[in-house]
C-alpha cells in the first residue's frame, strides 16, 4: 500500500516543495466588489503591476454590495462600487469604527438597443421608456404601437438587465422613479452578452444593458437616442459618446463608479501610489475598455480629495441619479 | 408463433431505439466538442498557459487559475482522502449494523446527491467567515473537500465490500487481528476501486464552479499563490470570467481554457478506467 502510494506523495512533496520557491512582496491591496468597475480596477492593476511588481494586489467580484460589506469588516482596503455607498452601509462602518475615501471613477452609460432590422425607432423619450418599464406596464403594453402611435402594430419583447444587477438598480430608478420598481414580464440576465444575443435575434426587441457591450456589438445592433423629456427647455435626442456622457447631455442614463478607500489603508504608502496610478491612468484606460472617462479636471479634484483625505460620502443625503458629477466635485471642493 | 414474432419486433424495436439513444448522447457531446475546439484550438500556445491574466484577450494566460487550481486540488486532496477512506472503512467494517448505520448510510448517500452550491454557502459561512480564512486557497479546499467526501465514502465502501468474505474469514483463521486483516488483505485487494472513486472524486471537484465563486474564487490574481492562505482563482472560475466579458477575443480563451480543463478531466477519468481494468484482471486470477 504505501509503496503504491509513494509516487503520489512524491509528487505532492514536489508541488509543496516547487510552491515554495516564492517571491517576496512588499505589500498587500486587496480590493473587491463591483463587477463593473472591474475591468477598470483590473486594467489599472495590470499597468501597475508592470511598474510595481512587488505589491500583491487582487482584484475580486462579489458585487458592489458584498464589497462594501468586505470594507465595513476591514476585509479589504478597496471596494469597487456602482452606486454610491448606502447609509446602511455607512451605519456599518460607523459601527466598526470604519473610516473611508469616496472617490468617483468614471461614468458607464445605459444603452437602449433594437435590432438592427427595426427601422421605425427614431428615439425615445424618458417617459415612453417609463411607459414600457414601469411596473403598471406588465402584461399590458405589448406592441410597440402602444409606446408610440405612429409606430406599427408589432408585438414588443423586452430585454434587460437581472434584478441583482447595478444596471438594473439605476436604470429603475432612473427612468421609473425609485429603485427596484420594474415590469417582471421580460427577458432578464445579468449576463449582458445573453442580452445581445436576444436583442440581434429578435426583430421585435427592446432593450438596455452597459455600453461596453454596444460597443462590442455594433453590427449586430441598434443604438436609440434617448430624449430627456423630464427637464424643462428644448429637448434633444442625444445618443450616447464620450462628449455627450462627459458634459452630462446622456442624461439620466449615465452613472457614475466609484471606488472606497479605507482610511486607515489611504494612509499606507503603497496605496498611495496606487491611488495616484490610478488617477493619472484611469482617463485613457477607461476608455479603452468602453467606460467614460472624466475630464482631465476631474480626475486632478478627484486626486485633491484623497490627498486631503476627505472622508464620508458626497451622496449620504441625496441621489446621484442623472447628477452632473463634474458640479458635484466642484461644489464638494 | 405470432405471439413469438411480437416479441422478436418488439426486441429488434427496443435494441434501436436505445442504440438511438447511445447516438443521440454521442452526437450532442461530439458537436459540443467540434465547437470548442473549432474556436479555442487555435488560441491554445505554451504562453497561452504560461502568461498572467490580462485585459487584452491576446496577451491573457492561464498561469494563475492553473497554479490556483493544483493547489487547491492538492490540499483538497490531502483534507478529503484519508477522512474518506477512514470512514468508509468503519462503516463497512467495524461499524454494527443498527438502525443508526441505516440512517447514517441513506444522509451520506444524500449528501453525495446535494447541489455544489449548498456546500459553497456552508464553506463561506464556516471557513471563509467564522474561522476567518478569508478567499483563501484553504478555504477553497476545505470546501471541496466537505463536498467530494460524500463520494468517497460510498465508492470506498462499495470497493471494500466487493472482496469476498472468504478472503477476510482466511485471514482472521489464520489468527490475524481485524485491523491486519484490513491492511493486509481487504484494502490491497479493494485498491484499484478506491483509487478509481478517489479520481472520480478529484475529476469532479476540478469542474466545480458555484462553490468556488461563492468562496471568492472570482478574483484577478496576478501572482502564484505563496500559501494557503492566499487568495487564489481556478480554471473554471477564469471561463466564467471569461465568457462574460464584452469583447468577443475572451470567448475565444474561454474555449482555449475549457480545452485545458477537459485534457485534465480525460486524463484523470483514462487513469480511473486503467486502474479499474488492471485491478479487476487481478482479482480474476
Amino acid at each position: 500500500m504505501i509503496k503504491k502510494l509513494a509516487p503520489f506523495l512524491f509528487i505532492v512533496f514536489t508541488i509543496l516543495l516547487l510552491s515554495a520557491c516564492f517571491k517576496a512582496y512588499r505589500s498587500k491591496i486587496r480590493i473587491d466588489g463591483s463587477s463593473t468597475v472591474y475591468p477598470v480596477t483590473e486594467a489599472v492593476a495590470e499597468e501597475y503591476r508592470a511598474e510595481h511588481g512587488d505589491v500583491k494586489l487582487t482584484v475580486g467580484v462579489s458585487g458592489t454590495g458584498g464589497g462594501l460589506r468586505k470594507l465595513a469588516r476591514h476585509e479589504i482596503e478597496i471596494a469597487n462600487a456602482s452606486r454610491p455607498i448606502s447609509r446602511g452601509e455607512i451605519g456599518l462602518c460607523r459601527k466598526n469604527g470604519v473610516e473611508f475615501i469616496e472617490l468617483p471613477v468614471c461614468y458607464d452609460g445605459i444603452v437602449i438597443v433594437v435590432n438592427p432590422e427595426n427601422d421605425f425607432v427614431d428615439y425615445l423619450s424618458v417617459s415612453e421608456l417609463k411607459k414600457i418599464w414601469e411596473p403598471a406596464a406588465q402584461g399590458r403594453i405589448r406592441t410597440w404601437k402602444q409606446v408610440r402611435d405612429t409606430w406599427p402594430d408589432k408585438p414588443l419583447h423586452l430585454y434587460g438587465a437581472g434584478t441583482s444587477s447595478g444596471t438594473y438598480d439605476y436604470f429603475t430608478e432612473a427612468i421609473n422613479g425609485t429603485a427596484h420598481s420594474s415590469r417582471g414580464d421580460y427577458t432578464a440576465s445579468e449576463d449582458d452578452n445573453v442580452l445581445v444575443q436576444g436583442v440581434s435575434g429578435d426583430r421585435h426587441a427592446l432593450g438596455y444593458f452597459g455600453l461596453a457591450y454596444y460597443l462590442e456589438n455594433k453590427n449586430i445592433l441598434r443604438l436609440i437616442p434617448v430624449k430627456n423629456d423630464r427637464v424643462a427647455g428644448p429637448q434633444e435626442a442625444v445618443y450616447p459618446n464620450d462628449s455627450t456622457i462627459m458634459q452630462g447631455l446622456y442624461s439620466p442614463l449615465a452613472r457614475p463608479e466609484f471606488m472606497y478607500v479605507n482610511l486607515e489603508a489611504a494612509k499606507r504608502e503603497e496605496v498611495k501610489e496606487f491611488i495616484r496610478f490610478y488617477m493619472q491612468h484611469a482617463g485613457k484606460l477607461v476608455r479603452e475598455l468602453g467606460y467614460i472617462p472624466f475630464p482631465e479636471q476631474g480626475y486632478r479634484l478627484i486626486q485633491q480629495r484623497f490627498d486631503a483625505q476627505h472622508r464620508g460620502s458626497l451622496f449620504e443625503h441625496r441621489s446621484h441619479v442623472g447628477m452632473n458629477m463634474m458640479d458635484f466635485l466642484k461644489e464638494a471642493e | 408463433m405470432n405471439k413469438q414474432r411480437t416479441h422478436q419486433r418488439k426486441d429488434t424495436a427496443f435494441r434501436y431505439l436505445a442504440l438511438a439513444c447511445t447516438g443521440l448522447g454521442l452526437l450532442v457531446l461530439a458537436l459540443l466538442l467540434y465547437d470548442i475546439f473549432a474556436r479555442g484550438s487555435g488560441r491554445l500556445s505554451w504562453d497561452f498557459i504560461t502568461h498572467l491574466p490580462s485585459r487584452f484577450p491576446e496577451k491573457a494566460g492561464i498561469l494563475t487559475a492553473l497554479a490556483g487550481m493544483v493547489s487547491v486540488m492538492v490540499l483538497t486532496m490531502i483534507f478529503a482522502f484519508p477522512v474518506g477512506i477512514a470512514t468508509g472503512i468503519y462503516l463497512e467494517e467495524y461499524g454494527t449494523r443498527n438502525r443508526f448505520a441505516r440512517i447514517l448510510e441513506i444522509n451520506i448517500a444524500n449528501l453525495a446527491g446535494v447541489p455544489s452550491i449548498i456546500y459553497g454557502i456552508l464553506g463561506l459561512e464556516i471557513f471563509v467567515r467564522f474561522c476567518r480564512l478569508g478567499n483563501s486557497i484553504l478555504a477553497g479546499a476545505l470546501t471541496l473537500a466537505l463536498l467530494i467526501l460524500p463520494v468517497i465514502v460510498v465508492s470506498t465502501r462499495e470497493a471494500i465490500r466487493a472482496v469476498p468474505r472468504s478472503f477476510r474469514e482466511g485471514s482472521l483463521a489464520m489468527g490475524a487481528t481485524q485491523w491486519q486483516t484490513i491492511w493486509n488483505v481487504v484494502l490491497p485487494s479493494a485498491f484499484g476501486g478506491i483509487i478509481t472513486g478517489l479520481i472520480l472524486a478529484i475529476s469532479r471537484a476540478i469542474g466545480e464552479t458555484a462553490p468556488l465563486i461563492v468562496v471568492g474564487a472570482l478574483v484577478y490574481v496576478p501572482f502564484i499563490p505563496e500559501g494557503p492562505l492566499d487568495q487564489f482563482t481556478v480554471l473554471p472560475v477564469q471561463i466564467f470570467n471569461w465568457i462574460s466579458r464584452p469583447q468577443a477575443g475572451f470567448a475565444t480563451n474561454a474555449a482555449a481554457a475549457i480545452i485545458v480543463l477537459l485534457t485534465f478531466t480525460f486524463v484523470l477519468n483514462g487513469i480511473a478506467v486503467y486502474l479499474r481494468h488492471k485491478w479487476y484482471k487481478k482479482v480474476k486470477h
